[in-house]
């Protein structure tokens, strides 16, 4: 299986499909794209007829930064992540209503590119899971399938994602190890880069530090912190002085529905409604 | 004390039923190598894996012509079962609630309990009839039929052994649905569903009920699998039925030739499963 990187240098690059829109080379240090990176405007959501699991919610991710989704078990903040990126489509039966818009672009729209939509929005999930290939495959899989860079130039790009990774140091003499041999916070870190090879626009996190111990998860904090400069950051967290460590704005979720969504520092001393402050004063959740 | 004493006594005797199930098992297994050895190893020289048969009443003479018949025999019907096999799996493992795949597991169930000869007499009456001889390649497609509702079983269960999140990630970076199943499920896979084929080729290369009116059995040397060809298992049935010592002697070892073919594959599976990259948990 480590052959693969010799076998992906001899296939030719195929002439780009004329029906799937190409991701447009994105410009090393751009400002600051104007606009939300996310946007939801209305959106309703559930898995099967009956109650909305998510109904009105209706907020707008500022770009550059990371907005930190916190709320009691069950108020609906994983599905709503995990609607931006349609990872639910696997799912028969799911609804939806309202706007959901990425970068501007409708993410529910009959017309949406689900796999194209998929690369510019990337995802990290509850537990690491790493593919069972080595660690320097797991960073190169989706770049190389979507052709961001030219063969040659993909230990490049994989070394700059480990790097951002925080984790170039610790596995730069073992590429070619299986990535299921690294420690929970380092496949964690893995899947951080893997995610970031996309180049995505926006990055989403579904509580990527519940399964991790107290230092992997500073790290994972500390990376996360880093990466905002270059990154739009959602991240769902349980933890709540997380989402204060973290995060410039927050959402609080309750019941499926937005309670209130501001400035971090706000939510934490000086929240506008009730439910609020006693969530994160911790008199339920 | 009196239940410490208690529970240890029913400790000891659930252990020692357990291992005596073990060793009643292991039994059969050990009998057969062990008689086989002793009645075929003697007879096992270069001149049995060179030579064709010598003629009725003379002594000596070999199976080379059942052993290339039971390589070209086997080898053509994995060409043809196992990719149908493997394919199917991974239809109905990927996309099982499909009506198309409930009604394929149903039918491959009922193929599996297919007794043998059942699907030996079709490939009779779909091949040999019609053409008005026996063939080799009669006898690859019935060993073919065996085939695939055993490869697919496996391919099917070993697919459903990836952990879901493994596909949520190869989604999340933006792999198609039909790429995402070969590029991830199907590769994480591999080294079972190459066990799952093996053993199925082990299984089948034993096999002499579909080989009777289909392959036939030859008494020479033959690489066309449009005539008639030997093979090890038919080697053994038409040795061991015969009224002459000499041929007894030649069907155990054969029979022990037989069984060291189809042990060869079955380690070759274990040796296929202690990959690098296999799934853990």
């Amino acid at each position: 299986m480590n052959g693969e990187g010799a076998l992906a240098a001899r296939r030719p690059l195929p002439a780009p499909d004329p029906t799937r829109p190409t991701l447009a080379p994105r410009p090393a240090a751009a400002a600051a794209p104007a606009g939300p990176a996310l946007e939801a405007v209305d959106f309703h959501f559930a898995y099967g007829p009956g109650d909305w699991t998510l109904a009105g919610i209706t907020l707008a991710v500022p770009p550059r930064a990371v907005t930190a989704i916190i709320g009691p078990s069950g108020c609906g903040k994983s599905t709503f992540l995990r609607a931006v990126n349609r990872m639910h489509d696997l799912m028969p039966g799911t609804r939806h209503a309202g706007e959901l818009r990425v970068a501007g672009r409708p993410v529910y729209a009959p017309g949406t590119d689900v796999v194209a939509l998929r690369q510019r929005v990337g995802m990290v999930f509850q537990r690491p899971n790493p593919f069972p290939k080595s660690v320097y495959d797991n960073v190169a899989y989706g770049p190389r399938l979507n052709r961001l860079v030219d063969t040659r130039d993909l230990p490049d790009l994989v070394e700059r994602c480990l790097r951002q990774a925080a984790l170039w140091d610790e596995v730069k003499d073992r590429l070619d190890a299986p990535a299921t041999g690294l420690s929970g916070g380092q496949q964690q870190r893995l899947c951080i880069a893997r995610a970031l090879g996309n180049q995505p626009d926006l990055l989403l996190m579904d509580e990527p530090c519940s399964a991790l111990d107290p230092i992997a998860t500073q790290r994972v904090e500390e990376l996360i912190f880093e990466l905002k400069q270059d990154y739009t950051i959602v991240i769902v967290t349980h933890n709540m002085q997380q989402a204060a460590r973290v995060s410039s704005r927050t959402a609080f979720f309750d019941l499926g529905r937005l309670v209130e969504y501001d400035e971090t520092g706000r939510i934490f001393t000086n929240p506008a409604h009730e439910r609020t402050e006693a969530y994160i004063t911790g008199r339920f959740g | 004390m009196n239940r410490r004493i208690w529970r240890r006594t029913r400790s000891g005797l659930m252990v020692g039923l357990v291992g005596l199930a073990v060793v009643l098992a292991l039994v059969p297994l050990g009998l057969i190598l062990g008689h086989l050895l002793v009645k075929g190893a003697g007879s096992l020289d270069w001149a049995f894996f060179t030579r064709g048969p010598a003629p009725t009443g003379v002594e000596g003479g070999g199976v080379v012509h059942a052993i290339v018949g039971t390589l070209i025999i086997v080898g053509v019907a994995s060409l043809m079962g196992l990719p149908v096999g493997i394919a199917a799996g991974i239809y109905c493992a990927e996309y099982p609630g499909t009506r198309l795949a409930t009604a394929t597991r149903f039918v491959a169930d009922v193929m599996n309990g297919t007794p043998s000869i059942v699907v030996g007499v079709f490939a009779w009456t779909w091949i040999v009839a019609p053409q008005k001889h026996f063939s080799a390649f009669a006898g690859s497609v019935a060993l073919a039929f065996l085939m695939v509702p055993m490869v697919l079983r496996t391919t099917e269960e070993m697919i459903k052994l990836v952990p879901h999140s493994l596909r949520e990630a190869a989604l999340a970076l933006g792999y198609p649905r039909w790429r995402t199943s070969l590029a991830v499920v199907v590769r994480t896979t591999l080294p079972g569903i190459v066990t799952g084929s093996l053993l199925a080729v082990a299984r089948i290369a034993g096999e002499t009920a579909p080989l009777l009116f289909t392959a036939l059995g030859s008494q020479f040397l033959s690489t066309r699998i449009d005539q008639p060809m030997a093979a090890l298992p038919l080697v053994v049935f038409n040795y061991a039925i015969g009224p002459f010592e000499e041929w007894h002697r030649l069907a155990w070892a054969t029979a022990l030739v037989l069984i060291l073919v189809v042990l060869v594959l079955s380690v070759a599976a274990r040796i296929a499963t202690r990959g690098r990259f296999t799934l853990r948990g």
